[in-house]
């Protein structure tokens, strides 16, 4: 409406204020970490950093599930296994970087195939001490589960709750599948003590911060993609799918295909949110697959709000910050009375969100100032998703 | 082994019962403790064998000590005394508690050879045995376990038996211990394969095999071919085995999994805190079998009868509370219903944590869900057995509710088309709370079968919701023998795969198989049609 150039229209006043704020945290954390010491008041420590790293690789789990369900309708309960399976590409990268300092100083085994007498590397291991290799992966094996997946379930119209039951069961299904042993990704345990990542130690408090860093521009880029997708004609559609899917098949869209689409993409940005996930938390195991750990991602979009991308993210951070508090202090069996109580107030009071409910209330004003006669700023006159 | 020292202690009740007043034989048997006296191995062997043959009362009480190294002598003068389980002495010969320990007490030694001949004395005393069930065990035992020394024991028991089927069993168990004797002719040999055979089954096949070297070759032949022949019907069996094993999962699935399908139905909502209703019902059995147990024992195998009612009203009222506190505000909304339920059930799952605590609470079978019996090769628990039978009268009830009753009859009309029934004065709102309130009693009193073959802990809903949500999407919720041949369908296609692919294996196929099938109906097998489904 404002402007007229695709970036300008694409950016509204919250998006450039969100991005302004992601890049500022990019730069300033990872700076006051590394050039000051932690004598010093204005030092943030190293645990922080991880902590926060972790919270962002969340957040763009968030908003990619946000981009499904927030403008697609297309609600996941398995969007887990996409940012687990990206978690395991980066993982296996991890273990082949550690070489022979593992246990068993094995060359080209992890410890774990040594430990179980496995004689030689299996093929799907092949290629992962290369990093392009391993970045391939990462967008590739979830993007291509999600697309057969999505191929199947939408050409045959399977919609709303049972999508939402069957990506659960998919989820459990690969839960199932790594606990097994000879699966060859490390069963029960998962991989973990990694050594180094493109030569840097993962301990390290460089690392650290640079891994900081590139969550918070990957978060970037995901929320410039969504925001650019969900603003063009595309999106329009999209949420068209969303609202009317069947008025909008008879209008001559191919519902499926964008849904299609939209799914894989999805499923590729929780792959990358899971692949910076791993070497930050320096595991991955097949819990990451749990249905739980899928349903709690949605919670996050559900307290942010649906459908606005700055509240997945928002409601990311606030619910892992949230949990990270409660679950270390003495409150911590209580946890799970806040988490189960906030599904339920959550979708009960405010099923906007905390943006979408402040979208809300803003563009109340706004009308109510306009009713009153007086003009606009022209560039706060966007309009909220829902 | 320790079925075998059981079997003693049982025998030792009914010895000491039945057989009092054997005070004549009180002679011999102290010529035969006698030998246990003398510290050498052969004495003692010797004395074990008379022992047994006095068929004293307490022939078993002395074996047993001895094998437990509780058999004790004094040299001079020559006693022997034995010492129960609580360690208080008697006197073998008199039977009489001893008081103060008499010095130079030593205990009778054994080696390998006569720890065999105590087990066998113990499983050829336990061949005599006054109870029928005992003796076939016994029997059973000496099958499997082909020991030589029983023979003469084996024979004298054939020759008292008049037990038809305990008779047959003795005389397998004599046709394997022939069959595996080092000096029996080949007509003996032939003649035990053919009743072997005729036994069938694996302890059969593994009687058939390891012959001894020495056998002639046509015996090794004879064995050979039993073998296949047996091996042919176990195939059999085996397969009748996994029906079974798969109707007693596919019950379980459909008692999970019927609340949720009529809940589904109705309302079009999944209620992800299903597995949480199954949970509170296992957890009212426990309550009740807790408060029986304190107030009066007695009454514990009716404990089953108590706990069902009381776990459909438990979860019943629990369900209505919350379809009238939480889902009544979401309709519409199923997507959301999901995500609140599922915050439900964390809470109640958090609830009964710490209410009763993390760890698995005990709950007992009543008597007459214990045990198990066999029909051919095939053997079959009671605790499942009681499952299926209540699993389908659950069903029955159900599908009577739903055909012959007035909320039933509004149930499906609601199911079929809401707004329509709605125009014609259905009030649909209570029939939604009655339905909620309905499917959550139904998984309460699956919570009480459940608890019978499952651990009882908070988590023990989560194992069941993800196979009960496969049962409703495969089975579609247009009506309730869709979800009856979804359960059963599920459950032994399972039982069917997991021997060909482990148990996880064939959870995992079974799960890609339904996530392919639902391209192909996506609403499941017995879809409602009309154009109201689209809506």
């Amino acid at each position: 409406m404002a402007g007229h150039h695709p970036l300008i229209r694409m950016l509204d006043r919250g998006a450039l204020i969100f991005l302004g704020v992601l890049v500022a945290v990019a730069v300033l954390v990872p700076f006051l970490n590394l050039a000051f010491p932690p004598s010093s008041a204005l030092h943030v420590p190293t645990y922080l950093v991880a902590l926060f790293g972790k919270y962002f690789c969340y957040a763009l789990l968030a908003l990619s599930i946000d981009l499904i369900w927030g403008y697609a309708g297309i609600l996941s309960l398995g969007h887990g296994a996409f940012f687990a399976l990206g978690g395991y590409a980066m993982g296996m990268y991890l273990m082949r970087q550690i070489g022979t300092r593992g246990v068993y100083a094995h060359p080209e085994l992890p410890d774990f195939m040594v430990f179980l007498n496995w004689p030689e590397l299996p093929v799907y291991w092949y290629g992962f001490q290369h990093f392009p290799y391993a970045l391939l992966m990462i967008l590739l094996v979830p993007g291509a589960l999600a697309f057969v997946f999505g191929w199947f379930a939408f050409r045959s119209r399977v919609t709303g709750v049972y999508l939402s039951i069957i990506t659960q069961a998919l989820t459990y299904a690969l839960m199932l599948g790594f606990f097994r042993n000879n699966f060859g990704f490390g069963g029960n345990n998962g991989l973990t003590d990694f050594k180094d990542i493109l030569g840097f130690n993962v301990q390290a408090q460089g690392t650290r911060a640079a891994l900081f860093f590139v969550s918070c521009v990957a978060l970037a880029i995901g929320f410039l993609i969504c925001r650019a997708l969900v603003t063009s004609k595309f999106g329009k559609v999209l949420v068209a799918v969303r609202d009317a899917e069947p008025r909008t098949r008879f209008l001559g869209y191919r519902a499926e295909s964008y849904k299609l689409f939209v799914f894989t993409l999805s499923a590729c940005m929780a792959g990358v949110a899971g692949a910076l996930y791993v070497p930050q938390v320096g595991i991955i195991n097949p819990s990451e697959f749990s249905p739980a750990n899928s349903i709690e991602a949605v919670i996050w979009v559900a307290v942010g709000g649906r459908g606005t991308l700055t509240g997945a993210v928002i409601g990311a951070i606030l619910v892992n910050y949230g949990k990270t508090t409660f679950t270390s202090g003495m409150l911590a069996p209580y946890w799970l009375f806040v988490l189960g109580g906030l599904f339920i107030l959550v979708t009960l009071l405010l099923p906007k969100g905390i943006v979408g409910t402040w979208q809300q209330w803003r563009s109340q004003q706004r009308a109510n100032a306009e009713a009153a006669g007086t003009p606009l700023p022209p560039a706060a006159a966007a309009t909220p998703a829902e | 082994m320790r079925t075998l020292r059981e079997r003693v202690v049982a025998l030792m009740f009914a010895a000491i019962v039945l057989l009092a007043g054997a005070a004549a034989e009180a002679a011999d048997l102290k010529e035969a403790l006698a030998r246990f006296t003398t510290d050498d191995f052969s004495e003692t062997a010797e004395g074990i064998a008379e022992v047994v043959a006095t068929g004293d009362p307490r022939a078993a009480a002395i074996i047993e000590a001895l094998q437990a190294g509780r058999l004790l002598y004094t040299a001079e003068p020559k006693a022997v005394y034995y010492k129960d389980t609580n360690g208080k002495l008697f006197d073998a010969a008199t039977g009489q508690a001893v008081t103060g320990e008499p010095s130079g007490l030593e205990n009778v030694r054994l080696n390998n050879r006569l720890r065999r001949a105590t087990d066998a004395a113990i499983g050829g005393l336990t061949l005599l045995a006054p109870e029928p069930a005992k003796r076939l065990t016994a029997a059973q035992a000496v099958f499997k376990s082909r020991e030589v020394a029983v023979l003469p024991i084996l024979d004298a028991a054939l020759a008292k038996e008049t037990d038809e089927r305990i008779k047959r069993a003795l005389a397998e168990a004599r046709a394997a211990v022939v069959l595996h004797s080092d000096d029996a002719s080949e007509q003996d040999r032939l003649s035990a394969i053919t009743s072997i055979k005729a036994r069938s089954g694996q302890d059969a096949v593994a009687a058939l095999s390891g012959l001894p070297s020495t056998v002639p070759d046509t015996v090794s032949a004879a064995a050979r071919d039993a073998i296949a022949g047996i091996h042919s019907q176990l195939v059999v069996w085996e397969a009748a085995q996994n029906a079974w094993y798969g109707i007693s999962l596919g019950s379980v699935l459909l008692l999970a999994a019927i609340g949720l399908a009529i809940t589904f139905g109705v309302m079009g909502v999944i209620n992800m805190a299903h597995g949480e209703m199954v949970m509170l019902g296992a957890y009212v059995t426990f309550v009740v079998q807790e408060l029986i147990r304190q107030q009066n024992p007695a009454l514990f195998d009716y404990s089953l009868f108590i706990a069902v009612p009381l776990a459909f009203v438990v979860a019943g009222i629990i369900g209505i509370l919350i379809e009238q506190g939480i889902i009544r505000f979401l309709y519409g909304r199923p997507l959301e219903t999901l995500l609140a339920t599922w915050g439900l059930s964390l809470v109640l799952q958090q609830a009964v944590r710490t209410a009763f605590g993390p760890t698995n609470k005990e709950v007992g079978n009543p008597s007459w869900m214990s045990g198990a019996f066999e029909v051919g090769h095939l053997t079959i628990t009671y605790n499942r057995l009681w499952i299926v039978v209540f699993t389908l009268a659950v069903f029955v009830g159900l599908l009577g509710l739903l055909r012959f009753t007035r909320l039933g009859l509004e149930m499906r009309a609601v199911t079929q088309n809401r707004s329509m029934a709605a125009s014609m004065g259905i009030r649909t709102a209570r029939v939604d709370a009655l339905t909620f309130g309905l499917g959550s009693g139904i998984a309460g009193i699956a919570g009480v079968a459940l608890s019978q073959i499952d651990n009882v802990s908070p988590n023990l809903g989560q194992g069941y919701i993800i196979d009960s949500f496969m049962v409703v999407v495969f089975g579609g919720v247009g009506n309730l023998w869709g979800t009856l041949v979804g359960a059963f369908t599920l459950g032994i296609a399972n039982k069917f795969l997991e021997p060909y692919a482990g148990a996880v294996l064939a959870k995992i196929a079974i799960l890609v198989i339904i996530i392919l099938f639902i391209q192909k109906r996506p609403r499941g097998l017995f879809a409602l049609k009309g154009r109201a489904v689209e809506a």
